[in-house]
């Protein structure tokens, strides 16, 4: 099992960071939504992977699951999740505003307008 | 006086409730809350700020959860002056927004609430996880505000606010979870005591996370190689919350220090001063970096942004060093930087908005209205930024070089403080002569819409130079205060007994 939650939360955050480094928005929407969940199953595994286990401290229990991450990943899910829907809709704003969804603002190879003003 | 502790987190979370649920169609109104309650957050933070200086580290248990289950908030000095210092800048910013800049878009009074309940929580927290919290907090209200009245420029640059913020706070959440997965604590105070305890084996898990954390603070606090987000947000913001967020940047160099004096400090065993050999070079870079960009700006408001980062590197510098003379030294800069700071981007924005169709570029340009007295301003305000005397930044500076004396590497710490602010003293001194001398002989008059003398604005601007002044006059009874902020720093026994309670360190024999 850890291999299985090591390798899948290996290869979320690759995917997650190459689609990040894309120049259009979407792709790096996607990409941010993926390295959330990597970041959500990461914290989930840092509590130690046990199953079946009670995540709550008992008399007679020995064996138990940490339960504070799973706490900390309920948090970081609604914040993520939240942020989610912000910057999807920021960045149909941007699109309707700018005419493109580049993330510079301009199509690959236009000529850097941004450039002179800044 | 325990209880006041929750008041600068729970005051602006109720005023920002209120706000947007009951007067929201009534622009006169959100301004009357929205300045009570910012002038009420000073007196309260004042008051704290007193009972700071003469007391010792106190703890506020949330829900009175015993520490280290619940979280806790704890005011010690360097906190005190830290939300003190947020709601005097928030009292300058809401009185120059109140004027105008509140009508451009919606919700402005309830999202700047939001954003000094984010920041003082930051300031007050003593729980990771929990200020990773208010970190989102304060990035949630800060988009919001950065967005305020839109347009495709500020749409552009604030989408990559966003994206690179969002970035940061996924590390955020892999550091806290990897500290956590060794040390089995998220209190700071606790953390503290859990570090040296760290087996050999789990040790490089937690230098991992304690670095990747690390790196998270220095985006927010726009160290180079992580500031590329800010000269394009600062300078693409509107004016009142570019002045705002010079106390955003604040908010990183504090978590670095808060974070590592106390669980990777003196006491951290082989974790010991785990950021200083990172912090010091690039900070030293920042400072270059940050200057040059002023010297090449072409636009006034990314001048003042890159003077900004080039502010964050002298702070920095002082932190990086990790003396109590260089933190005392760092934090009076701190002061200083942010009111300045501050006040140049209001400053920027009253010359702005005169200069009609010409905006923000570094060109001649013909006469506007009250140029002459703006002028005086911003030569003013220039002079805080450059760190020239007879002002604050010139003290602060000073005793950045004073504390670096014994430190290995005082002549390049020396060299780059003192070339730079040559650089930032000519950058300043083109924009003054395009903006207001070259300017005077060019033909015609500049004439725009709107009141001739904003009473507000002006207030506000002639406040945060005012500060700047009054840091000057009180330097001594400040920097005997940030002396105190420092022992108390690397004394962590007070700050870990005051959360853990009398017995803490005595129970693990230490």
């Amino acid at each position: 099992m850890e291999f299985l939650v090591a390798s899948s939360i290996g290869l979320l955050t690759m995917c997650g960071t190459y689609l990040l480094l894309r120049g259009r928005t979407f792709p790096v929407v996607v990409g941010l939504a993926m390295l959330s969940y990597a970041v959500n199953v990461f914290l989930f595994a840092m509590g130690r992977l046990t199953i079946n286990m009670p995540p709550i401290l008992r008399d007679g229990v020995t064996e138990y699951t940490d339960p504070l991450p799973q706490a900390l990943v309920l948090t970081a899910i609604v914040i993520s999740f939240g942020m989610t829907a912000l910057i999807v809709v920021l960045s149909i704003r941007t699109f309707l505003e700018i005419g493109n969804d580049h993330v510079d603002g301009r199509p690959a190879g236009a000529p850097s307008e941004a450039g002179d003003k800044n | 006086m325990g209880d006041w502790i929750v008041v600068p987190i729970v005051l602006p979370a109720v005023m920002a409730a209120l706000i947007v649920l009951a007067v929201r169609h009534d622009i006169i109104l959100q301004r009357v809350f929205s300045i009570t309650a910012t002038v009420a957050l000073v007196a309260v933070t004042l008051s704290l700020l007193i009972f700071a200086s003469g007391n010792g580290p106190e703890m506020y248990a949330l829900s009175d959860w015993p520490a280290p289950f619940g979280i806790v908030l704890v005011l010690d000095r360097l906190s005190a002056m830290m939300v003190f210092l947020t709601s005097l800048l928030g009292l300058g910013v809401v009185l120059f927004a109140s004027s105008e800049w509140d009508k451009r878009g919606k919700h402005f009074h309830a999202l700047f609430q939001f954003q000094l309940m984010g920041v003082n929580g930051a300031f007050l927290t003593g729980d990771i996880f929990n200020l990773f919290v208010f970190f989102e907090v304060l990035l949630i209200a800060s988009y919001g505000l950065m967005l305020h009245g839109a347009g495709a420029d500020r749409l552009k640059a604030g989408m990559q606010y966003v994206v690179i913020n969002l970035t940061g706070s996924s590390l955020f959440l892999v550091g806290v979870g990897m500290i956590y997965s060794v040390t089995g604590t998220l209190n700071m105070a606790d953390l503290a005591i859990q570090v040296p305890n760290v087996a050999s084996g789990d040790a490089a898990l937690l230098r991992a996370g304690a670095l990747i954390l690390l790196l998270v603070f220095c985006v927010k606090a726009a160290l180079v190689p992580v500031h590329f987000w800010l000269p394009g947000t600062y300078a693409n913001a509107p004016a009142p919350v570019a002045a705002l967020f010079a106390i955003m940047t604040k908010v990183g160099a504090y978590s670095v220090l808060r974070v590592y004096s106390l669980a990777f400090g003196d006491t951290a065993g082989d974790m010991a001063w785990l950021a200083a050999p990172y912090i010091l070079p690039a900070a030293l870079v920042t400072l270059v970096l940050g200057m040059t960009g002023v010297l090449a700006a072409k636009r006034l408001n990314s001048l003042i942004a890159f003077s900004v980062i080039g502010s964050m590197g002298t702070l920095l510098i002082a932190v990086g060093l990790f003396t109590p003379e260089a933190i005392s030294a760092g934090l009076y800069y701190l002061l200083h930087s942010t009111f300045s700071a501050a006040a140049l981007f209001l400053i920027a924005d009253l010359v702005v908005s005169r200069r009609g169709q010409f905006g923000d570029s570094l060109h001649t340009a013909p006469r506007f209205h009250q140029s002459g007295f703006l002028a005086v301003l911003f030569f003013v305000g220039a002079i805080g930024m450059a760190g020239m005397p007879p002002l604050s930044g010139f003290i602060g500076k000073l005793q950045i070089l004073d504390a670096a004396r014994d430190s290995d590497a005082m002549v390049w710490i020396w060299a780059i403080i003192l070339v730079t602010s040559l650089m930032c003293i000519v950058g300043f001194g083109r924009a003054g002569s395009v903006l207001f001398w070259k300017s005077a002989s060019v033909d015609g008059e500049i004439t725009v819409e709107g009141a001739k003398w904003p009473v507000l604005p002006i207030i506000a601007s002639c406040g945060m130079l005012g500060a700047l002044v009054a840091l000057t006059i009180f330097a001594g009874p400040v920097t005997d205060y940030l002396q105190g902020v420092s022992v108390q720093l690397f004394d962590t026994s007070q700050y870990i007994e005051a959360v853990l309670g009398e017995n803490a360190l005595s129970l693990i024999g230490q």
